[in-house]
């Protein structure tokens, strides 16, 4: 099976500031992997079904707004609800250091704050998404 | 594994070869290039560095009168201050006369605890007021909406009602300050809580003197807070225009924004270019309405942005004063001297500050607010260390406000006016800036205009490609962010302002008691007549006041707009 990995970049909550969902975007694409950006104003369950129909192996989420214990347990719910727990989620954005602690602890596999660099992200993903997804997507 | 990025461009190279053709150095000059220049390079060649502006200009070693257009007058071309084409400032004066403005700008957790905010800043020698709104106020849902869950009072204060605006304010009279808004898309509600509120402290509208940002098409560009579509949009901007010409002749009705354009991470140019032809697109739609141009747009005021390249932006200011007059007085044959004299507010780039070292933002933040006062701006906010960490502490907006007194009373800049004005360098960069705007302007004009380009996706993709530039240079170490990509350490976190979920709570509850005492029957025929209204082509900015004043909850204001405008989407390109 030799498929790229797919990742969903989602702006989930009210905030409109996409500059980093879309320069996260299109470094991934740059680095190989296939991208489904879904645009502004995501609810959880927006995402999920997103993730559940595009057969995603990354979910990448840009909070900047302070709404991400709203969002983000919710999301996590609903992925273990359609046996997507496997699928490896990431955040990037504003987030206080304990609320990070918490959102790792619930799941997610990391919190990226601003001034992360776009090779950290990459990197992280190619090496923490499900086995299935690596195996066909080493970086050429 | 590599990032596969394109390249570098090599644009710069070419750019600056291109500028150097065009240079006519004196004969001094070209011995000084042979006869000292030449052997010192030899002994001592340059810094490998990229030597570009942050937005990618190529900056040459050294400007001399050979920069400058064979042409070029100083008097006629830069001329003097307080006197077209404003180059210099828009006061002969300036600073000598009144100093700018501090305004920070500030909201967070319910109105209660902002209003103790504003009345701490206004203690410690704060000029005037700017109000930060949370999120679900700027997308016109009430704190109960689900919308609005893990939202409410994060990022401002939130409004619900006249009831809150009124909160906000007590013990603030609102003819003794100067009040600004930031608020688009539901401004026209916002604004008419603010009227009735002052109205009820007993302020005439006419004595009320402040800014409603207001700006749509810098929502559709960059900070993507629009509700409904760009027509009923614009059309909404030009009643709150219409009214405020009529009834508030002292508030500025509009903020053109750069601002969101350039932290969107546009170039230094897009942001000067997007900006004022977005101000050329209000001009021709309230021209449209059958507004005379001297009725409205003295009252038309700018918001820019102070980023980290100190000439590049005071060149921006000083460019942008000389084009609005220029194309108020050719394009569209502005007599009265105000309308063609570009008034502006300016913010530290928030973009520019860094999570790791947040002491450094200081430093940082003093640079840019200093271009901000070398460019002659009306007023300022300055950005607290804490920026990219959390809303800020009382702390940190505190340094901020004493670094703009620091600027104004210690560093000697506000004794005389347009310091670098003749500075061949800055000269230079403004005519750049200049040419670069109107080559910008005939593009957007091609397209049928701003709100056609925005559908077009055009600034949008602009400011999308310049910002990836940046990154990538960022990740290439080709720019240099002290902190994050280079001069690295670890250290303690700084204490921040942490804001709860009790704020929702707390305007859940006004809410329930506000909607269980009003008149619901007077709320339901005001939003009904507001949908007539809205429906024709009345101006909406009365049945919105007598909407507010029946109690009329924001957002089921906005929802009766929604359901007469619909709501706008854009299409997902990243």
């Amino acid at each position: 099976m030799d498929r790229k990995i797919r990742v969903l970049v989602a702006k989930p909550g009210l905030d409109g500031h996409d500059r980093g969902a879309k320069v996260v975007a299109r470094a991934l694409r740059d680095a190989g992997m296939e991208v489904i950006y879904t645009g502004l104003r995501q609810t959880p369950e927006m995402i999920a079904a997103a993730a559940l129909q595009e057969d995603v192996d990354c979910i990448g989420l840009s909070i900047l707004s302070g709404a991400h214990n709203a969002i983000v347990p919710r999301l996590m719910e609903l992925l273990r609800q359609h046996k997507l727990d496997d699928v490896l989620v990431v955040v990037g954005g504003i987030v206080p250091e304990e609320d990070a602690k918490a959102l790792t602890a619930s799941g997610v596999g990391a919190v990226f704050p601003p001034g992360s660099s776009l090779q950290a992200i990459i990197e992280f993903i190619q090496t923490h998404v499900r086995p299935a997804a690596s195996l066909g997507a080493a970086p050429r | 594994m590599s990032l596969k990025a394109p390249p570098a461009p090599s644009q710069p190279a070419a750019n600056a070869a291109a500028a150097a053709a065009e240079r006519h150095p004196s004969e001094r000059e070209q011995a000084w290039q042979r006869d000292v220049l030449a052997p010192a390079l030899e002994k001592s060649p340059e810094r490998p560095a990229e030597f570009t502006t942050i937005s990618g200009r190529p900056v040459q070693r050294l400007y001399t009168a050979a920069d400058l257009p064979p042409d070029f007058d100083f008097e006629r071309d830069v001329g003097f201050p307080g006197q077209p084409p404003y180059v210099r400032g828009i006061h002969p004066t300036m600073y000598r006369g009144r100093l700018w403005t501090m305004r920070q700008f500030s909201g967070f957790a319910t109105p209660e605890q902002t209003n103790e905010r504003y009345r701490y800043l206004l203690s410690q020698g704060q000029s005037g007021l700017s109000v930060a709104f949370d999120l679900p106020t700027l997308m016109g849902y009430d704190s109960d909406h689900a919308a609005s869950e893990g939202e409410v009072g994060k990022c401002g204060v939130a409004i619900d009602s006249l009831e809150d605006m009124e909160t906000l304010f007590r013990g603030i009279r609102l003819d003794q300050v100067t009040t600004s808004m930031t608020i688009n898309s539901p401004a026209a509600p916002i604004w008419a809580m603010f009227l009735v509120a002052a109205e009820r402290q007993g302020v005439a509208w006419r004595q009320l003197a402040g800014t409603l940002q207001n700006d749509i098409l810098k929502e559709y560009i960059a900070q993507k807070e629009y509700i409904f579509p760009p027509g009923p949009s614009m059309r909404l901007v030009v009643d709150t225009i219409e009214f405020g010409a009529r009834e508030t002749p002292r508030f500025n009705p509009i903020s053109i924004s750069g601002y969101h354009i350039r932290e969107a991470g546009s170039t230094a140019l897009q942001e000067l270019a997007f900006t004022l032809r977005d101000g050329m697109e209000y001009v021709e739609w309230a021209l449209r309405r059958g507004l005379p141009v001297d009725a409205f747009a003295p009252r038309l005021s700018f918001f820019f942005n102070a980023h980290n390249d100190f000439f590049e932006e005071i060149a921006k200011y000083r460019a942008a004063r000389k084009i609005w007059h220029r194309v108020m007085t050719e394009r569209y044959g502005a007599r009265d001297a105000r309308s063609a004299m570009l008034r502006f507010h300016t913010q530290t780039a928030g973009v520019s500050l860094t999570a790791q070292q947040p002491y450094n933002n200081v430093a940082r933040t003093a640079i840019q607010a200093l271009a901000a006062v070398l460019g002659g701006t009306q007023s300022l906010h300055t950005n607290s260390l804490d920026e990219a960490l959390a809303l800020p502490t009382e702390h940190a907006a505190t340094i901020a406000l004493r670094t703009q007194q620091i600027i104004a009373h210690e560093s000697g800049v506000a004794n005389t006016v347009d310091p670098l004005g003749g500075s061949f360098f800055v000269e230079k960069l403004t005519l750049d800036m200049e040419q670069g705007a109107f080559a910008y302007f005939d593009r957007i004009d091609a397209m049928g205009g701003m709100v056609a380009a925005v559908e077009q996706g055009f600034p949008q993709r602009e400011i999308a490609d310049a910002s990836y530039r940046y990154q990538q240079a960022l990740e290439a170490k080709r720019k240099i962010m002290v902190g994050v990509n280079e001069f690295t350490a670890e250290e303690q976190p700084v204490p921040t302002l942490y804001i709860d979920e009790s704020v929702r709570e707390a305007q859940t509850a006004k809410l329930r008691a506000l909607r269980a005492r009003r008149d619901n029957g007077a709320v339901r025929r005001a939003l009904d007549a507001l949908k007539r209204a809205a429906a024709g082509d009345a101006n909406v900015m009365g049945p919105l006041l007598e909407s507010v004043r029946a109690y009329a909850t924001l957002g089921e204001i906005c929802d009766a707009l929604r359901e007469v405008f619909g709501t706008y989407e854009e299409s997902a390109l990243a």
